[in-house]
């Protein structure tokens, strides 16, 4: 196969649309993540009797199972269960928003209980009611800390994105593939694919690793 | 139990050994190129560093489906072969999870105590007794839990081979989708617990292989946890 630098470049619009649909599905589910594993994680630490152990067991099969087979659960099983037929697209940010969710949980959680206890005994002490303990003690406190390690889940949902090409989402992967069956030519639209990702994450990676190191600093 | 019952957990259990053989296979490969790459970030030459940083960011950078369809669908036009599906498969794990666990080599061994160096410097070790017999050991030791992670995700990324139609358990699954659409749940309950099981099994042997190397070197050995509480902890 000839490398043709023209069918590269005459991609890249193609492709970069696709990117933008990559970016956006990423910025919806890790901002619904980011919601969803605070629920989680205060729904577990509640302790309400069965609800917080439900909680667990959800975040633990969410946890170790593929977010592929969630993804067909949701589109195949779930909407048609509740008679509803949102489209491909909030499929996927619901999937990544739900899978990443648990992982978040883990790390609001462990953000909450690095809050020394102290902070809890003079809440008490000053007699503070429990929500504004939470809304303008604990929170503020623990949610900075935990912020690169939320930065970092977005840039693996990013790499994941493009595992939604199964429910037909014409995110960066998919036009690759469009690009190609129509020209029978796979090496550059896929290899551009592959570059895509890489000026997206790996910059982002960088931003993220200075971000824990002023964290660590703090 | 129903003849479309059996059917249908036959079928899906028929590609469970696709997907342990990606998994294990994977994971061999993975333990492989963590060690080569990361002792290689910490090698003293530049080259040898600047490669396997190349490596290391090249493979996390991108994305792991793109890499499998790159393999699977750009290599056989460039080397005029084509990979066999599962072949590919744990190739691309194996290259992805290798770049991850690269990392984790490279921070276990930095974490070495400096003072444990500095004794085998004094013994008059040499550099490949130094590294063999007072560093990795130390550093294996450390690294077990983040490995455990690592290879429940490669196990995960299995249902990714489904792609390229390499006959795991979300394919079958995905085949029997259209004959048995009123049996979803069966059929989704029956992968779903497929995963759930190989990600206890590997998470037991990593608890039991830490536990047997800490006794090895005389450490404390850690508490004995059930291994669905430790998977969860983990994965």
């Amino acid at each position: 196969m000839e490398w043709s630098w023209e069918y590269f470049w005459d991609s890249v619009p193609l492709l970069l649309e696709g990117l933008l649909v990559t970016v956006e599905l990423t910025v919806l589910g890790s901002l619904l993540a980011y919601v969803l594993g605070l629920v989680f994680a205060l729904v577990r630490r509640a302790r309400i009797p069965v609800v917080s152990q439900l909680m667990y067991l959800f975040i633990e099969l969410v946890r170790s199972t593929p977010l592929l087979i969630q993804v067909f659960v949701i589109f195949y099983l779930l909407w048609p269960a509740l008679d509803i037929r949102p489209s491909a697209f909030l499929t996927g940010v619901i999937a990544l928003g739900i899978h990443y969710g648990t992982y978040t949980a883990e790390v609001y959680r462990a953000g909450i209980e690095a809050i020394p206890k102290g902070q809890w005994e003079a809440a008490t002490a000053l007699s503070i009611p429990r929500s504004r303990v939470w809304t303008g003690i604990i929170l503020p406190q623990a949610v900075p800390r935990v912020t690169p390690a939320l930065g970092n889940y977005m840039i693996s949902m990013f790499k994941e994105t493009p595992l939604l090409i199964s429910i037909g989402i014409f995110e960066v992967l998919n036009q690759a593939k469009e690009q190609g069956a129509e020209t029978f030519q796979v090496l550059e639209p896929y290899t551009l694919a592959g570059i895509l990702f890489l000026l997206i994450s790996f910059p982002s990676s960088i931003l993220v690793r200075r971000l824990e190191r002023r964290v660590g600093q703090l | 139990m129903s003849d479309s019952t059996s059917n249908i957990i036959s079928t899906i259990l028929s590609g469970l050994g696709t997907t342990v053989y990606a998994t294990v296979g994977g994971i061999a490969l993975t333990i492989a190129l963590s060690f080569i790459a990361g002792l290689a970030m910490l090698s003293r030459s530049r080259t040898v560093r600047f490669i396997s940083r190349i490596y290391v960011e090249g493979f996390r950078g991108t994305s792991e489906v793109v890499q499998l369809f790159w393999i699977f669908f750009v290599l056989p036009a460039l080397v005029g072969f084509k990979l066999v599906p599962l072949f590919a498969g744990i190739i691309v794990l194996g290259l992805n999870h290798g770049a991850y666990g690269a990392e984790i080599v490279r921070g276990a061994v930095q974490s070495v105590p400096r003072a444990q160096r500095e004794g085998a410097l004094a013994l008059s070790f040499s550099p490949a007794q130094r590294m063999f017999r007072v560093i990795l050991p130390q550093a294996v030791v450390e690294m077990l839990p983040s490995f455990n992670n690592l290879f429940i995700q490669l196990m995960k990324s299995t249902a990714l081979l489904y792609f390229i139609s390499a006959g795991e358990i979300t394919e079958k699954g995905e085949l029997l989708r259209p004959v048995y659409g009123s049996q979803l749940v069966l059929i989704y309950g029956v992968e779903l617990v497929c995963y759930l099981l190989i990600a206890l099994v590997i998470t037991f042997g990593m608890r039991l292989l830490e536990r047997v190397l800490a006794r090895r070197l005389g450490r404390e050995v850690p508490k004995r946890q059930s291994a669905w509480a430790r998977a969860g902890a983990n994965a």
